[in-house]
């Protein structure tokens, strides 16, 4: 059973720990700093993404009962000189997402903006996904909202495959690949974008996917919360079928049970000019029927007066399908062990959440 | 030689020396310094090797001109203070 939870804070690093009664925090690193990815590699090191506000994105690791180092961070190349009229910049501003490779020692890292970064050696140094980064369809990548770079936020490897890869791209859809990245193509079809212009309602690229996740059983079955719907694909992220999401359509996250095709968990929230619990009360929207309907979970979360929005990468399911981990950007922190029927809160007031997964 | 000064906030992420270095330009000496401590790079300098938007090197008390190339030349009395930027407060 799932033993270990960390969560990367705007200010730190957090490990919890099972204790007998509870959830607790038993260890910290990094304090005051942004963390914005984490990952526990299959060998027991745990990996730490910094996103320095001055001194940029940084990549830490921690071998099994070791202590903390800094190793490479991803690197972009040196920008051609015939490159001037991309709008992208060409370095490093963030690491969006860490993600296994299910191969021995590999590791995928999602990047603003827009880079796929692959490590064969346990996140200790990195390559750029060349084919990707060099696609001319990358121009008309857009920009996350706030933020002027697109960002990488999901990479789904498919367990049985590790080649076959899928990315989400706020704001560029969803790509694929069938050969480790060597290829690339925009695969999404039957999304749409009530925000933009009747012409590019249904344009693939245009679609802002705001996080993916994929069964692990199933790999074939992907779920999608996008800007303004949730989706779901039975064919690997060909084409999506909207899903009857409530109390609201808009919101970050999402979590695949790993072992169920017809399980997934979202956090709804007031589209997106707010970004507010519906009526300030935090729930979690679960279907057990393939999306077919969803209930709405809110035992132990907080009902009354809750401002608290959940990012793309602060709900974890763990390998079983029956623990879950919340945490929101006003530091709340939630966990269940029923599957999301009841949860409950570590006694901690965390900074903002931005990124938790279980260790084991 | 110059000398150059970095901001204490970086003391916990990496050694950081307060040293003479060579070179006739700011680039130049940040190179001399990171032949030093090479982890160093990366924390005041971005990919393409721009000064990081929100780190500030002040020569003599002026901050660089060319935050690109740093081509600013220096002086071997000069002294090259790293900060961070004062972005946002």
């Amino acid at each position: 059973m799932t033993g270990r939870l960390h969560v990367g804070t705007r200010k730190g690093w957090f490990e919890l720990r099972r204790g007998a009664a509870c959830w607790d925090i038993a260890e910290t690193a990094f304090l005051g700093d942004p963390v914005s990815a984490v990952l526990a590699l299959p060998d027991g090191a745990d990996l730490a993404a910094l996103d320095l506000g001055h001194f940029g994105a940084k990549l830490w690791k921690r071998p099994p009962g070791g202590a903390w180092r800094e190793v490479a961070a991803p690197a972009f190349p040196p920008k051609p000189a015939d490159a001037t009229d991309d709008p992208h910049p060409w370095s490093l501003g963030k690491i969006w997402t860490l993600e296994p490779g299910f191969v021995p020692g590999r590791v995928w890292a999602g990047t603003m903006p827009g880079g796929l970064f692959r490590s064969d050696d346990g996140g200790e140094t990195w390559a750029l996904n060349a084919p990707l980064w060099f696609m001319p369809e990358r121009r008309r990548w857009q920009g996350v909202a706030g933020l002027e770079q697109p960002g990488l936020h999901s990479v789904l490897v498919d367990p049985r495959d590790p080649a076959d890869l899928r990315i989400g791209v706020s704001t560029a859809g969803v790509w694929a690949s069938a050969d480790t990245g060597a290829t690339w193509r925009l695969i999404n079809r039957g999304m749409y974008a009530e925000y933009l212009p009747p012409e590019l309602r249904e344009d693939p690229i245009s679609q802002d996917v705001h996080r993916l996740a994929r069964c692990a059983a199933r790999p074939e079955v992907i779920w999608c919360q996008h800007h303004n719907a949730a989706f779901r694909s039975v064919d690997g992220g060909a084409n999506w079928t909207e899903l009857p999401l409530r109390p609201a359509k808009f919101g970050f996250a999402v979590a695949a049970h790993p072992r169920d095709p017809l399980t997934a968990w979202f956090v709804p929230a007031v589209k997106d000019e707010r970004r507010i619990p519906v009526d300030a009360q935090l729930v979690v929207a679960r279907t057990r029927d393939g999306g077919a309907s969803f209930e709405v979970l809110r035992r132990g979360l907080p009902q009354r007066h809750a401002y608290d929005l959940v990012w793309r990468h602060a709900l974890a399911v763990d390998a079983d399908g029956r623990c879950l981990a919340m945490g929101s950007t006003s530091g709340g922190l939630w966990l269940s062990e029923d599957g999301g029927d009841s949860w409950t809160a570590p006694e901690a007031r965390l900074p903002p959440v931005a990124a938790l997964r279980f260790a084991d | 030689m110059p000398v150059v000064a970095l901001t204490a906030a970086l003391r916990r992420f990496l050694p950081i020396p307060s040293v003479r270095v060579g070179g006739a330009t700011v680039a130049a000496a940040l190179d001399a310094l990171f032949a030093d401590s090479p982890g160093l790079r990366g924390y005041l300098l971005d990919d393409q090797g721009a000064l990081r938007r929100h780190v500030a090197i002040y020569v003599n008390g002026a901050p660089v001109a060319d935050r690109a190339l740093l081509s600013d030349p220096v002086q071997p009395a000069d002294e090259i203070h790293v900060f961070q930027a004062l972005t946002g407060g």
